[in-house]
């Protein structure tokens, strides 16, 4: 039997211009980083605090162009000046201080040349604070960077091979996270400020060796679930070798917990930097870090508050906008986290 | 249950004996001599203050005697504070520490719940910005950072509370806020979440179209269902609470055990760095455990491993 043969003319595609536009796909494919990006940029809260600490960071950077003096640069006959800013008379900033009821031109009465003037004033050396407050910030940042760094560095491998391997070897790896993990963070680092010279390298050292251990549980806990995973499966089968796909496909889907988790772990830095130097074992003088210079201007809090001042801002404005920050992005790589 | 908890107290010593190990040989690992005038002393009589505190013995009997001592309690004498026992000295300087840490955890506490509540009810309202915002600054501005202010603005400036001095309660009120402020924050932040997720669960829903008041609903089904996780975060408000009062107790020169410890790590102190050492492991562990045995009792949704029949 033959089938009869339809001319291609009578049929007809109906409705054809509004299928059309009802399958175009109106706005531009987006990948996850362009979305978390997006979800970044909506929170204002965290825009604004990824702007405070990008300027921080690029005020640090360039420390040695914007600071107007050196750091350690000693004028012995212009000591505790009070602020001043320029000729501008704002009450705090005029160069004036309580003397016995009074208030009194500092300037004037240790002779300064004209025209000299300390934004923040000087400390008990003759320093100008305002250039020591920038040196200090750089310095406590290295410090966090640093220790994040090699917190990463532990923290990313012992988690992915504790998850990874499973079995014994996790059993082990996590007995040694359970002791390391169950003494308190701050006797394991006085005890290695103490054994360690007081320097950059014993603080970075001392702060990473206890802050590794969050990052490996929760690398560890992700590999768990990634390791099940369908492309995890046909890497293998495919015969990649485990490093490759710890680090071909592991380490980025796991970006996200290491990002967020890395914005907590530098405000932990930054506050035990300064922790270490407010009691004295953390930065050595004559270097400048937030803690040293906090620790400097509570000593002459009475009569001196405006040495205080500065540091405890520019302290609380880092940690305030890194824990923001950090919950931004929490909610941008996690949206379901917040309500 | 109590198999679980005696295997905890195993953990527990097992944690302290490697810890006490490590710090021990860690402490003779560093350089320097614990007395100050060894260059005065004549080899007789360095022989005799050797053989005093056992210095003279090799490292392994000490460390057999140390640990020995450690069963016993003994946790060695100091030698900076007039030769006295390490126990000793940390028994007159545990009672400031435990009022001020006490005071700090139960005030910020009960308003880190009430603060939490508040803003959970007025979600996305004024309210609950502004608690957002104060349990955000007491999670970051640093325990000493605050102290500082505290004693600059109420003690220094308007004389409502001493500069620095321990003798009745109004002494202990600043450092008591200064290490209330991180408790408050995180169990402020904490409780939002927990009240939220409770908020908008089916009970609530119930209880209130069986015709409660809100506040009936709030107080008799919400709280008390988001209090429970709290207990989570007692452990590591310890151990922050415990951090800032080393250098609160410090600032405002309270005779503290956080205080002993700063200043025997600036006098290289070293059996008391030790003994504290020990001794604030020791405290932080058990409240981790006693967390733990808490949670267990008092969520019975958590029923170690054998399906609920222990």
């Amino acid at each position: 039997m033959e089938i009869p043969q339809i001319p291609k003319d009578k049929f007809k595609l109906l409705n054809n211009k509004g299928n059309k536009e009802q399958e175009k796909i109106g706005t531009p494919a987006l990948t996850y980083m362009q979305d978390v990006r997006r979800r970044l940029f909506k929170n204002k809260v965290a825009v604004v605090c990824l702007t405070l600490l990008s300027i921080i960071v690029l005020i640090s950077v360039f420390a040695p162009v914007i600071a107007p003096y050196g750091p350690n640069v000693q004028h012995a006959t212009l000591s505790n000046l009070p602020p001043k800013l320029g000729n501008l008379n704002i009450p705090g900033f005029n160069g004036y201080q309580n003397m016995g009821g009074k208030m009194v031109d500092a300037y004037q009465q240790v002779h300064a040349p004209k025209g000299t003037y300390y934004i923040l004033g000087t400390d008990y050396l003759g320093r100008d604070l305002l250039s020591r407050i920038i040196y200090g910030t750089r310095l406590s940042l290295i410090v966090a960077v640093l220790a994040t760094l090699v917190d990463l560095l532990i923290g990313i491998p012992y988690g992915i091979v504790s998850g990874w391997k499973g079995g014994m070897t996790d059993n082990f790896m996590q007995r040694i996270v359970e002791i390391v993990s169950s003494v308190p963070n701050l006797i394991v680092v006085i005890l290695m400020m103490i054994i360690l010279k007081p320097g950059l390298i014993s603080i970075v050292l001392a702060i990473a060796i206890t802050d590794w251990v969050t990052m490996a549980r929760l690398i560890r806990a992700q590999t768990f679930q990634l390791k099940e995973q369908e492309y995890v499966l046909a890497a293998r089968t495919l015969g990649e070798s485990s490093t490759k796909i710890a680090t071909k496909h592991l380490i980025p889907n796991l970006s996200s917990t290491i990002i967020i988790q890395t914005m907590f772990t530098i405000p932990n830095a930054i506050f035990f930097e300064a922790f270490l130097s407010f009691i004295g074992i953390g930065i050595p003088a004559p270097n400048a870090s937030l803690g040293t210079l906090l620790s400097d201007g509570q000593k002459a809090f009475r009569f001196l508050p405006y040495q205080m001042w500065a540091p405890a801002i520019i302290l609380s404005i880092i940690m305030i906008a890194t824990n923001l920050l950090g919950d931004g992005l929490r909610d941008a790589f996690d949206p379901q986290s917040s309500d | 249950m109590a198999k679980y908890i005696l295997k905890r107290i195993l953990y527990l010593f097992l944690t302290l004996f490697i810890i006490a190990t490590i710090t021990f040989f860690l402490m003779k690992m560093l350089p320097g001599t614990p007395f100050s005038n060894q260059n005065r002393l004549s080899p007789d009589q360095l022989a005799i203050v050797k053989a005093q505190y056992g210095l003279d013995q090799p490292v392994f009997i000490q460390y057999i005697r140390y640990i020995g001592g450690l069963f016993q309690g003994n946790l060695g004498t100091s030698f900076q504070f007039n030769n006295e026992p390490v126990t000793q000295l940390i028994g007159q300087r545990l009672a400031p520490s435990m009022q001020i840490g006490a005071q700090a955890m139960i005030l910020g506490t009960i308003l880190g719940i009430l603060l939490g509540a508040i803003a959970a009810i007025r979600k996305n309202s004024w309210v609950d910005t502004l608690a957002t915002f104060i349990s955000i600054l007491g999670i970051s501005i640093p325990s000493f950072v605050l102290a500082v202010l505290l004693q600059f603005y109420l003690a220094y400036k308007w004389h409502i509370y001493p500069v620095a001095l321990w003798d009745n309660f109004q002494s202990s009120v600043l450092p008591t806020i200064a290490l209330a402020a991180l408790p408050l924050g995180n169990v402020a932040r904490f409780m939002r979440t927990e009240m939220v997720d409770v908020l908008s669960s089916d009970y609530i829903e119930l209880a209130k179209s069986k015709g409660n008041s809100e506040w009936q609903v709030v107080v008799k089904h919400a709280l008390r269902n988001s209090l429970i996780p709290i207990v989570t975060i007692i452990g590591p408000m310890a151990v922050s609470t415990m951090t800032g009062s080393m250098v609160v107790e410090n600032i405002f020169s309270i005779p503290g055990i956080g205080e002993q410890f700063v200043k025997s790590i600036t006098t290289n102190d070293y059996p008391t760095i030790m003994g504290l050492t020990i001794f604030y492991s020791f405290l932080l562990i058990l409240v981790f455990l006693i967390v733990d045995i808490l949670y267990v009792l008092i969520d019975p949704r958590i029923r170690l491993g054998n399906g609920g029949n222990d």
